[in-house]
This record gives structure tokens, sequence and C-alpha cells, in this order.
């Protein structure tokens, strides 16, 4: 009954100034964010929102769509070709079909940034 | 109606035949040159009188410097600089092309795979052909990652390797899909307004909202026009750090 009231006051009153416990709880959101700005350094805590048109976002979506296709049809015609010229009809396709999809998968996780590509020099190595 | 009649090549001009082939001048040559000279009326002519505070077109021809050396030092760093005429001319070729298909009767030379494979095919050659030369055979470590068992190791070469082999496809499946599907598409939609409109007062009420879908789609395809450019010049970007900065 009582927040009923309080929610009509609110719209009576077009905005109200801030209660106790939404002061606390801006408070606590400011501190989680500070907190989790720490652990990750390299996100400022309140960056710009990132725009939705942005062109690098969408071109990342485009060529992930094709990674993975690319990759399985590689494989595919890696197969059919070894078939044709060794004759070892269903066995080249079966395993380098695989192969492809894998290599298909590995293609689309570089793209996407969760596994790094591959480098000539060890990381430890690195300057 | 044949949404498929678009992509028709035509012989415009035969010179003659070369081991059974004939080497015509066709429609889609013709159109590589339109946008040719639209690229060249652009950074050439726009640019000719030098002004300091640029004008409208020159300012368009800055712009596409700046955005193509943005991308370009983002990706493949400073010295990535030295490949900026590849990755300008695909760039802006590519993207004449587009925008010129999308204008009505306009033949779209991108949507030919044939056309995306050949450049596709110069990017890999380029890459791989630096790669080798500037790193020598210590280039062919990146198909063989460090720290793997040696039982696996065949396995995994095979893997990185259809990996590397599957580059040229998907850059030039993407671009040659893209815009092949977007123009089927429009195509399609425009083939009902005109069906739809055959058919009485009824049919042309309900014609407008593949019209309404047309003219959307023309505008999505004006952004896909562009980005398909943009992802295709910074793949070859990022296929370029691949060659140039191999160890870190």
């Amino acid at each position: 009954m009582a927040d009923k009231d309080r929610a009509d006051d609110a719209r009576k009153a077009g905005r109200d100034p801030p209660s106790a416990d939404e002061a606390a709880l801006s408070a606590r959101l400011r501190d989680l964010g500070e907190r989790l700005g720490r652990h990750h350094p390299d996100r400022p805590p309140d960056s710009e929102p990132r725009p939705t048109a942005d062109p690098s976002a969408i071109a990342r979506g485009f060529r992930l769509s094709t990674e993975l296709v690319a990759g399985v049809l590689v494989g595919a015609g890696i197969g059919w070709l070894l078939d044709r010229w060794l004759g070892s009809s269903p066995l080249g396709m079966i395993v380098f079909l695989l192969l492809g999809f894998v290599a298909g998968v590995l293609n689309v996780m570089r793209a996407a940034g969760v596994v790094q590509p591959n480098r000539l020099d060890p990381p430890d190595r690195r300057p | 109606m044949d949404p498929i009649h678009q992509f028709q090549i035509t012989n415009l001009l035969t010179f003659g035949h070369i081991g059974g082939y004939e080497i015509a001048f066709t429609n889609s040559a013709l159109f590589m040159l339109i946008a040719l000279a639209v690229i060249a009326a652009l950074t050439i002519g726009a640019t000719s009188s030098r002004a300091l505070v640029p004008g409208r077109m020159q300012s368009v021809a800055e712009m596409s410097y700046e955005f193509v050396a943005d991308t370009l030092r983002s990706s493949a760093g400073s010295e990535g600089m030295k490949f900026f005429p590849l990755v300008f001319s695909l760039f802006m070729f590519i993207l004449a092309v587009n925008v010129i298909g999308i204008i009505p009767y306009m033949f779209t030379v991108t949507s030919h795979i044939i056309i995306t494979a050949s450049l596709a095919l110069l990017v890999f050659v380029i890459v791989y052909g630096y790669g080798f030369w500037k790193n020598g055979l210590r280039f062919l470590r990146l198909f063989a990652p460090s720290g793997i068992p040696i039982i696996l190791m065949p396995l995994i070469v095979f893997i990185e390797v259809m990996s590397h082999l599957s580059r040229p496809l998907s850059h030039s499946l993407r671009l040659f899909a893209n815009m092949l599907a977007g123009h089927i598409t429009l195509k399609v939609f425009g083939g009902f307004v005109v069906m739809l409109g055959g058919l009485g007062f009824l049919g042309s009420l309900v014609a407008i909202l593949p019209l309404g879908m047309t003219v959307a789609l023309t505008a999505l395809e004006l952004l896909v026009a562009f980005l398909q450019a943009y992802v295709f010049a910074v793949l070859t970007c990022v296929y370029l750090n691949d060659a140039i900065h191999p160890g870190h």
C-alpha cells in the first residue's frame, strides 16, 4: 500500500528527490564499477556506449558469416581432388571434410578473437 | 522479370579468338572502366585545384584517403603503409563498382565470382609472396604453432594449412555472395510490384508492401556496398599484417 502511494506521489510530482535507498544503490553501483575497472584496467569505468552502426562491428559480423563455410568448402575440395587422383573414394572426402570443419571453426574463433592468431615467436620471447 | 538476367555477360566488342576462347570487351569490362573513370575523376579531378580549404569533392577524396590510411595503420602498423596503394585501389575499386551496381540498369561487376576470386587471389599471392620474401623459410613456421606435442604436429599443420587456404575462398565468397544475394532480392521484390500491379486495383494496393520493401532494401544495399568494400580492405590489412609482422 505504501509503495502504491509513493508511486502515485512520484507520478504527480513528475520526479521525486532521490530517496535514501536509491542513493545507497547508486553508491554501491559506483563502487562496483570502480572495482570492475581495477580488474579490467583496459576498460575505462564509464566509457561511452559504442554506436550500433559501428562499421567495424558489422564488418566483423560479415566476416564471421563466411569463415566457417570457407573452411568446410576447402576441406571438401581437397578431399574430392584426392579421391579423384588416388581413387580412395569415400575416405579422402570424409577425412578432409572433417579437417576442413575443424579449420573452419578455428577460422571463426580467430576472427572472433577467442583464440590468439598463430605467431612465429612463442609468447615468452615477445619483446 | 528473370532475377538472374541482370548478371548476364554480353560481348560488346569482339577482338578475336585465342586458344578457342573469345577475347571480347564485355559489359563487365565496360563497367569496370566506368568505375575507374569515377575514381579517377574523384582522386585526380577533384584534387587538381589543391585548395588549402578543400571543396566538397576534394574533401571526399581526402576523407577516403584518411579512412583507408587509418584502417591500414591500425591493423598493419605504419610499416604496412608501403602497401597503401594496393589497399586503397582495392577499396576504391570495390566501393565504386558496388555503388554503381545499385543504380538501376547498371551492371554489378562484383556479383561474378571470377572478379572477386581474382582480387582475393591477388591479395593471397602478394601476402604469401611478401611473407616468404621477407622472412624466408621461417615463414613456414606460421603453420606450426610452438608448444604442440610432436604426435599432434601433422594434424595441426594440416588444419593450419587448410585454415590459410580457406582465406582467399572466404575473402572472395563474402563479397560475391553479398552482392549477388542483395541484387537478386531487390529484383524479386521489384518483380512482385509489377506482378501485383497487373492484378487490378486490389493488387495495386497490396503492391505497396513490396514497393516499400524495395525502397528499404535499396538503402540496405547501399550500406552493404560500402561495408563489403570496407571488409575486403580490412581483411587485406589483417592478412598483410601476418606477412609484415610475423614476430609479434
